[in-house]
């Protein structure tokens, strides 16, 4: 339908006043909201998000795509619940307590979202019992954990072992990333995925959600 | 001891230090804690540091203001003394350098986004950057270090700030650059001849880059760099990135094979050579003798 096509190529260009209008015109036509997510929304973000992986375009264009996304989301998520279009699944992010560093970990947040995932962003400075909490009280089967310090790596550790401690390793799968953390820190730690960046953080989600 | 930018313009080519970060861990700065609350109410652990350096043969010793923006402070509920944290770090490099070395203001990025990415307007990064190079100059800095910035525009309002508050300082200007397919980019999308001429334009003295992917990498930057801008360069290289050993959070790059590495950089017009996380006295040390002994560099 030449109107998603047009969202989804706005988005990409990060014009968040036209997927904004256009998201409502589509959406005044009668175009059911789940296709307006998947064929106009989601579509341009995946292109956003493989440009951004291959390094063709950078941080400001991403931020810029994902306004738009929100603005058309806005319109969308009334509709969706009405509709009962079911989320990808839920995951709860924030960047570990210690680390006010949260530029990574909101590219994370945009990525799954553009995804189609429920993203419950807890913040920077996030305790490890905040985590665990929220993935309970939200019925969220993956957390995500973001640091760019490596003095704030290890309550990463923290995290998983109260999920351990609390019995929850069934229900649970962690996902770790940020610039000094790698995939061997995360088999040592006992984190269930690791994403190097971004966009590979949304692949090893969907492998975690896929398997749960 | 002459001006820094006579003896940079003499061609001759000054150490600068390594990581504080690391420095102020070992001595109790505890995950999370604002680094700059050191300044506040343990700023001797700052002399003792500066003095590790010092001793090592830096001859550019930084202060420990790099969150010393009023913006990034806020974040702990520290903005209302942006003036005493800036002073007390200057005043401690100055302690401990007792003329033999300069002291180089340090001012990283305030950690908001501009907009339209971010929600934060462009005049109120400024003043911010404004209000921190004044205290840092007025304490008596012999340098503005402007550094690991990857948003041009951000860079350029804190060169354009240092500039205004301390016309009589020199300023450093460092950009941090990843490896691409394409070439070396900031984050943010700038290339190095974007950073290189944007940084000249808003009046740095001194450009280059820190922080960064290690030494080769950095090598690879400073060759970009010196085909690029007549500006005398500043290198200042992590030890590259960090590696998980045993549970044990390294940096692997050991002194030697920075310092060995880092010989090249007296080919590119590299005028400051320093290091950044990862690095230690000993660094400093390796690239002292390394720069020391090459043959008509002093």
């Amino acid at each position: 339908m030449q109107i998603l096509n047009q969202i989804a190529d706005r988005l990409e260009q990060g014009e968040d006043a036209q997927v904004d209008e256009l998201t409502r015109q589509a959406v005044g036509q009668g175009v059911p909201a789940a296709d307006i997510l998947n064929r106009g929304l989601l579509a341009g973000m995946e292109v956003v998000g493989r440009k951004f992986r291959d390094h063709e375009i950078f941080l400001p264009d991403v931020l810029l795509a994902a306004k738009a996304m929100y603005a058309g989301l806005a319109h969308l998520k009334p509709l969706l619940v009405a509709d009962q279009v079911p989320s990808k699944g839920k995951v709860v992010i924030g960047s570990v307590q210690g680390d006010l560093h949260d530029i990574g970990k909101n590219l994370v947040g945009i990525m799954l979202e553009g995804a189609g995932f429920e993203v419950v962003d807890l913040g920077s400075d996030v305790p490890a019992s905040r985590f665990v909490d929220a993935a309970v009280e939200r019925g969220a089967p993956v957390i995500g954990m973001s640091a760019l310090l490596t003095t704030t790596m290890s309550v990463m550790k923290d995290v998983i072992n109260l999920i351990r401690e609390r019995g929850l390793s069934d229900q649970l799968r962690t996902i770790i990333g940020g610039a000094p953390v790698s995939a061997d820190f995360a088999r040592d730690i006992g984190a269930d995925a690791y994403g190097f960046d971004a966009a590979n953080a949304v692949e090893r989600v969907k492998d975690l959600v896929a398997a749960a | 001891m002459d001006r820094l930018l006579e003896r940079v313009r003499r061609g001759e080519v000054l150490v600068g230090d390594g990581a504080w970060g690391t420095q102020l861990m070992a001595r109790g700065l505890k995950p999370g804690e604002c680094p700059e609350a050191v300044n506040l109410d343990r700023s001797q652990l700052l002399v003792e540091i500066a003095r590790l350096y010092v001793e090592a043969g830096a001859e550019l010793i930084t202060t420990n203001t790099f969150g010393g923006s009023p913006l990034k402070l806020a974040l702990y509920g520290l903005a209302a003394r942006t003036e005493e944290v800036n002073r007390r770090a200057v005043e401690a490099a100055r302690e401990a350098t007792a003329g033999r070395a300069y002291v180089s203001a340090s001012v990283g990025p305030c950690g908001r986004l501009l907009k339209p990415y971010g929600d934060t307007e462009p005049d109120e990064v400024a003043a911010g950057f404004a209000r921190q190079v004044r205290a840092l100059a007025a304490a008596g800095a012999d340098a503005i270090c402007v550094e690991t910035m990857t948003d041009l525009r951000e860079a350029t309002l804190a060169v354009r700030a240092a500039k205004a508050e301390a016309p009589h300082l020199p300023v450093i200007a460092t950009m941090t650059f990843d490896p691409t397919p394409r070439g070396y980019f900031t984050i943010m999308g700038v290339t190095v001849e974007q950073a290189a001429a944007g940084l000249a334009e808003a009046g740095a003295d001194l450009v280059g880059s820190n922080c960064g992917n290690g030494i080769e990498r950095m090598v690879e930057i400073a060759e970009v760099l010196s085909g690029t801008t007549s500006l005398p360069l500043v290198i200042q290289s992590n030890a590259g990135l960090p590696v998980n050993r045993g549970g044990e959070i390294v940096y692997p790059e050991t002194p030697e094979y920075m310092a060995e590495r880092a010989r090249r950089l007296l080919d590119l017009r590299v005028a400051i050579i320093g290091g950044c996380c990862g690095t230690g006295p000993e660094h400093i040390r390796a690239l002292h003798a390394m720069v020391d002994a090459a043959p008509g560099r002093r």
